[in-house]
């Protein structure tokens, strides 16, 4: 896995690539955690473009974010899903409470 | 039934492994004309119940996890065994809410189940764990 971070009108852009499983749901959290502490960013945005693969574990650590996101009255979004991945989306009930959308320009409009 | 086909590996329990055993898992399902859906579902599953060993069953120290594929003439099968922790409460374990970690949803059980026709799972505290789980096959078996 790997991540890219970076401050776009106030939002927290972070790039995701790889497979979102056990194995690197710490290093996943932490990095993002880090970029949300020292950017003081309001927003996150998950461009998850190049991620092959989703599991229960990848997808706790997407929804920890949401909470701790929520809690502070900000928003997640997210742009860029591979089908595998929307499934585990869909059948989690994530797309309830998280939009989804074409791009990452989409998204940053809707904020 | 008879089985066509089969493979057994022993797994460290190391979060490195989950990834291999899904995608051994998926090559041991390309044999037969699965679509790529279908193989994306297996990997989950495998990674969930592999994943459950890993960090439910032995609590992410030391331990074997025995992973065995099976090739039946209708369906495929995974089982996937540790010696860990083991289930108190297995129908507690299986509601879509449940999880002892507040960042996961407790959704290990429900993609297995909705991703796979057949879902078993038999516990012993302080003995193991073995789930067991098929897909079946309804296209021609390619070989």
């Amino acid at each position: 896995m790997k991540l890219t971070t970076f401050l776009k009108r106030g939002v927290l852009i972070v790039r995701v690539e790889g497979e979102l499983d056990m194995h690197v749901t710490h290093d996943f959290r932490q990095q993002v955690d880090l970029a949300l502490e020292s950017s003081n960013a309001k927003h996150i945005l998950f461009n998850l473009e190049t991620v092959t693969f989703i599991d229960s574990s990848g997808l706790g650590v997407i929804l920890g974010r949401y909470k701790k996101i929520c809690a502070v009255g900000g928003n997640v979004l997210i742009a860029h899903v591979q089908p595998q991945v929307l499934q585990i989306f869909e059948l989690s009930g994530l797309l309830k409470i998280i939009k989804i959308y074409n791009s990452e320009a989409q998204a940053l409009e809707s904020i | 039934m008879a089985i066509k086909n089969q493979i057994t590996i022993h797994l460290q329990s190391h979060s490195e492994n989950v990834a291999i055993a899904r995608v051994t898992a998926a090559a041991f399902a390309a044999q037969i004309d699965f679509t790529l859906n279908e193989i994306e579902e297996i990997k989950v599953a495998v990674s969930e119940a592999i994943s459950n060993a890993i960090i439910h069953g032995y609590e992410e120290g030391k331990g074997q996890i025995n992973f065995i594929m099976n090739l039946y003439e209708g369906k495929i099968e995974y089982i996937i065994e540790d010696k860990g922790r083991g289930i108190e409460d297995i129908a507690l374990a299986r509601q879509a809410s449940y999880s002892s970690d507040p960042e996961r949803m407790g959704l290990g059980f429900v993609f297995m189940e909705s991703f796979m026709d057949e879902l078993e799972i038999s516990s012993e505290v302080n003995k193991g764990t073995k789930v067991r789980m098929a897909k079946k096959i309804l296209r021609n078996i390619g070989h």
